[in-house]
């Protein structure tokens, strides 16, 4: 699978902004910004207007990006019109994908992850959408040949475990700490925690590790604890918050979303050679 | 069909309706609730209902009265009965939920309640009832409905709870109940989220259907004793659908008895595309089937599935969504969805206040809008629940009856005659 084998022999970077943050133009310019500062897998919101995993910084992008008049259809086009060669994650909500009905009038998580795949979206990530209610999504994803994520939280116990790595593809979203979405000053001790129960399950599935990380010595930690990558999303919406005032890209906010890529893509490659030294 | 087949937890599914849309993180939390509500609640483990009932009746004044309209009764010519809810304590139906789930709370462990509020009435029987069992509480509240419910923000409190203001949206229910769930992704180890509604992921919408059974189960008997038989109608308002729930549960299977959920018409019905906002909150009789938190069930929404903003003159029926269980009684016709607007609402609030001595919370005040308008349709006798007093809503109804050019109202001269306002 493509987004499995994006998780290179280096700790992947998988950054995350909302479409349409804080314009249509605006938003793909800084999406291609993350392109070229090196992300491996690049997860794009769909923004939906509860979002009740997020935190502050994502709540206003959200905003922001509807308020832009990101919808559905637009979002696809927003994907097919990005110049980007990184493989796009479409994270979003249920009732988005729910309601979606197609030009033939075909509704709901078939018809919008085949209309996603086509745009040229690899995989999703639906924060609401636990193991229990994912049968749709699951079967709508292998008819159409891409990955559905599954978050693994700090609360997450071993038989719980098991089933969501039994449905998981692509790779795994670690949650690293309670709560939503947002940017902190620390690393949670919970992430090693569970990335060494993860260790114990027999899974080729890349462990990815999201919440709270913001810099590149976070990442140098986080893969050091032996992540195979690093999700940030917060830290970097924190700064195209800075450029929304206006629609019009900026070459100041795209050059800093690119300069902290490099810094955290740098910080993950750190972690990496701590773990194995040989590799250097 | 029998509709007392629900009696375990199951899956949490009501046909298509319910289930559990809710982040990875709170599941381990839900399927501990799950397993202490078939303990406790549904099989009295450790004589949880036994001690529930007890603080329901020394503390929260149950049972409460049914008693006989006769204004409305003459009016009408129908036997119109009131169940009185808004004698429990603290002036709702509110308390039968709120002090369930912080005493289940108790019993699992937890150390915190969180818990949402729209009118402030859910808010003031949760911090009544933490007080009472001497739990800290904090409560979400739209920016919105402080400013439209202050005094239940006082009681609130004086009660000992934090409330803390929700300024996101239009800061209203809905986005109170998203920031509880925020607060408790963080705090789920240790916290219980007191939930406000028959709404939310699996068990909530059984668990909360069940603590407020107890007033359709008094109501019933109730009324056989001193009626004899059953009623043709039962009429409950309908925001979320707690106190509708409850005062339908107990007449579910009695076929002969029509069941009217009244939902708030607003100032009209549909969605506003233009606006993109419901000026009603009546998701039975005009929403559609899609998933808003944590359940599947009839929502307010636009063609996206965004969800769009409601409106009521009632602070504590504004709410974009429905329990999946009365969803699924609509749909399989057993329960009649029905609204009023809010003209209609503020004549039924004045007309019970004037005739029967009783001043209605706006959310009741709903179903004696209904009842004027469609007294000819509902047979020969009448229960209606008064799920609430009307105290909080005074500031609202001074305002909107003069806006509203309500016909019914009283004239507020006394204060011009003293000297002008």
């Amino acid at each position: 699978m493509s987004l499995e084998s994006a998780f290179g022999d280096d700790p992947a970077f998988v950054p995350y902004l909302a479409a349409g943050d804080p314009s249509i133009e605006a938003s793909k310019a800084y999406v291609e910004a993350l392109d070229r500062g090196g992300a491996d897998v690049i997860e794009l919101g769909l923004p939906f207007s509860e979002p009740i995993a997020e935190g502050p910084t994502i709540q206003a992008a959200v905003v922001r990006a509807l308020q832009a008049g990101m919808t559905p259809p637009r979002y696809l086009e927003f994907v097919r019109d990005l110049n980007v060669e990184t493989p796009l994650v479409c994270m979003t909500y249920y009732n988005l994908i729910y309601q979606y009905r197609d030009e033939s009038d075909r509704g709901g998580p078939d018809a919008f992850v085949h209309a996603a795949a086509d745009a040229g979206v690899e995989g999703f990530v639906v924060p609401d959408l636990p193991v229990e209610e994912a049968d749709p999504m699951r079967a709508a994803c292998d008819d159409a040949g891409v990955d559905l994520v599954s978050i693994v939280a700090p609360t997450t116990g071993d038989d719980r475990l098991e089933r969501l790595l039994a449905i998981s593809s692509g790779y795994v979203y670690v949650q690293a700490r309670l709560g939503v979405t947002g940017a902190k000053d620390d690393v949670s001790g919970r992430t090693a925690e569970t990335l060494a129960r993860l260790r114990e399950y027999d899974t080729t599935l890349p462990k990815a590790v999201g919440f709270g990380i913001r810099t590149g010595d976070h990442a140098e930690r986080i893969v050091g604890a032996g992540a195979d990558g690093v999700i940030v999303g917060s830290a970097l919406v924190d700064i195209v918050a800075k450029g929304a005032e206006t629609e019009k890209p900026t070459d100041a906010v795209a050059e800093q979303l690119a300069d902290l890529a490099r810094e955290l893509k740098a910080g993950a490659l750190q972690g990496r050679m701590a773990v194995e030294p040989e590799r250097k | 069909m029998s509709f007392k087949t629900r009696r375990s937890a199951g899956d949490g599914k009501f046909g298509e309706y319910g289930g559990q849309y809710v982040p990875e993180v709170l599941m381990p939390a839900l399927e501990e609730l799950t397993d202490a509500y078939e303990r406790y609640v549904l099989s009295n483990e450790d004589g949880f209902m036994d001690e529930l009932r007890e603080r329901l009746r020394d503390f929260g004044g149950r049972p409460t009265p049914l008693g006989r309209a006769d204004r409305l009764s003459e009016r009408y010519d129908t036997e119109v009965y009131l169940k009185r809810e808004d004698l429990l304590h603290g002036g709702a139906h509110k308390l039968n939920n709120a002090l369930g789930q912080v005493l289940l709370a108790k019993y699992m462990g937890k150390e915190r309640i969180v818990a949402e509020t729209g009118a402030g009435q859910h808010g003031t029987a949760t911090a009544m009832a933490a007080a009472h069992l001497d739990m800290p509480c904090e409560v979400y509240m739209g920016r919105t409905d402080i400013n439209r419910q202050r005094p239940n923000v006082f009681r609130m409190r004086l009660n000992g709870a934090e409330v803390n203001p929700v300024t996101v949206g239009r800061g209203t229910l809905k986005e109170a109940i998203s920031e509880t769930m925020r607060d408790w992704a963080m705090t789920v180890e240790n916290t219980h989220y007191v939930i406000g509604s028959v709404v939310g992921p699996h068990p909530f919408p059984s668990m909360v259907r069940e603590f407020h059974a107890v007033i359709s189960r008094e109501a019933r008997q109730q009324f056989d004793e001193q009626v004899g038989g059953l009623p043709d109608a039962v009429l409950a308002c309908a925001g979320g659908g707690s106190n509708t729930m409850g005062t339908f549960d107990a007449f579910l299977d009695d076929d002969s008895v029509s069941l009217y959920a009244v939902e708030a018409g607003g100032s009209g019905l549909g969605v506003n595309d233009e606006t993109g906002v419901a000026p009603n909150s009546a998701s039975l009789s005009t929403g559609t089937d899609g998933v808003l938190h944590g359940a599947r069930t009839k929502i307010l929404q636009d063609p996206d599935g965004q969800i769009v903003e409601s409106h009521s003159v009632s602070a504590g029926l504004d709410y974009a969504g429905v329990g999946p269980q009365l969803a699924h009684l609509v749909d399989t016709g057993r329960v009649s969805p029905v609204n009023v607007d809010d003209n209609a609402a503020l004549a039924g609030f004045h007309r019970l206040s004037n005739t029967e001595g009783v001043i209605p919370a706006l959310e009741t005040a709903h179903a004696f809008g209904f009842i004027e308008e469609n007294h000819e349709d509902l047979g020969d006798r009448v229960v209606v629940n008064v799920s609430g007093r009307g105290d909080k809503d005074l500031e609202t109804v001074i305002e909107e009856t003069a806006s509203h050019d309500i016909e019914n109202a009283p004239d507020m001269d006394v204060f011009e005659r003293m000297g002008g306002l």
